[in-house]
């Protein structure tokens, strides 16, 4: 019987290395991913301590998430998209129109 | 064997991420993540959650993440990804995310000897989860179902050209 707390510190793991992504990407579409991560271990996280506590409320809110995530996805890669029109770039630094 | 398990996918989740993180190529990335994807799926299933394991493997390592390819191939970046030239970005974001995790694992350590998990061995059968997502939870589903067409209308009117006047 593996104990929950592993899971739960993976999901701790997994969360702060899509943080680390996400500082130290410089395109919004691996930065897109490292958001994915994150939503990734939350979910860990949730499942783990769903078990821990022997209650489904914890899975059910992940299949929200997931749910959540696809239309996020979408969303996201279509601005993503349309900044890839206008701008011919995705790095981060070429986008500054509201920079002072 | 469960232990076995358990490491093994962590382990692959985890580099996975690394990879994702160390590749400069934006589709080896999207490919690293699909594999992370997969083997917290069989995380999930080691959980106690199959159908959150299926639900995971199909809609994220299928769906969300070859859209990810597809606007790979659309955006094609020849020339690769600039590297990060800051490196105090990386340092400080090395030192963020430590304090951050530190953080967290103070904030449970107090509960995290006590979640022992071993009540309820079978509660994450499809059956009582279909029924929960059924009756207590039927008013999320349906709004999940109004934000889905949403969504979908979005991403329709936002990448639509506009027509030649």
């Amino acid at each position: 019987m593996i104990p929950s707390s592993y899971f739960f510190i993976l999901s701790v793991v997994l969360f702060v290395l899509g943080i680390i992504a996400f500082f130290i990407k410089r395109d919004l579409l691996t930065q897109f991913m490292s958001v994915e991560i994150m939503l990734n271990a939350a979910n860990l996280a949730f499942i783990s301590l769903a078990k821990a506590t022997g209650s489904l409320d914890g899975q059910i809110i992940v299949f929200f998430i997931i749910t959540v995530a696809a239309a996020e996805a979408v969303i996201g890669l279509a601005i993503i998209l349309l900044i890839f029109r206008q701008k011919k770039s995705i790095r981060t630094e070429d986008i500054n129109l509201m920079k002072g | 064997m469960g232990h076995f398990l358990f490491f093994l996918l962590a382990t692959i989740c985890v580099g996975a991420v690394l990879g994702m993180i160390i590749s400069r190529n934006q589709a080896y990335s999207a490919l690293f993540l699909v594999l992370a994807f997969a083997s917290m799926g069989g995380l999930f299933g080691l959980l106690n959650a199959p159908f959150i394991a299926v639900v995971q493997i199909i809609i994220y390592a299928g769906a969300i993440m070859v859209l990810f390819v597809f606007v790979v191939m659309m955006i094609n970046v020849r020339e690769g990804l600039p590297s990060e030239k800051k490196k105090w970005i990386f340092a400080v974001s090395l030192i963020l995310a430590f304090v951050l995790f530190l953080e967290i694992i103070l904030a449970a350590s107090g509960r995290l000897s006590s979640l022992s998990g071993a009540e309820a061995a079978d509660i994450g059968n499809p059956t009582n989860l279909g029924r929960l997502l059924f009756t207590r939870y039927l008013y999320p589903f349906e709004i999940t179902s109004i934000l889905i067409i949403a969504a979908l209308v979005g991403a329709l009117v936002l990448l639509k050209k506009k027509a030649k006047e």
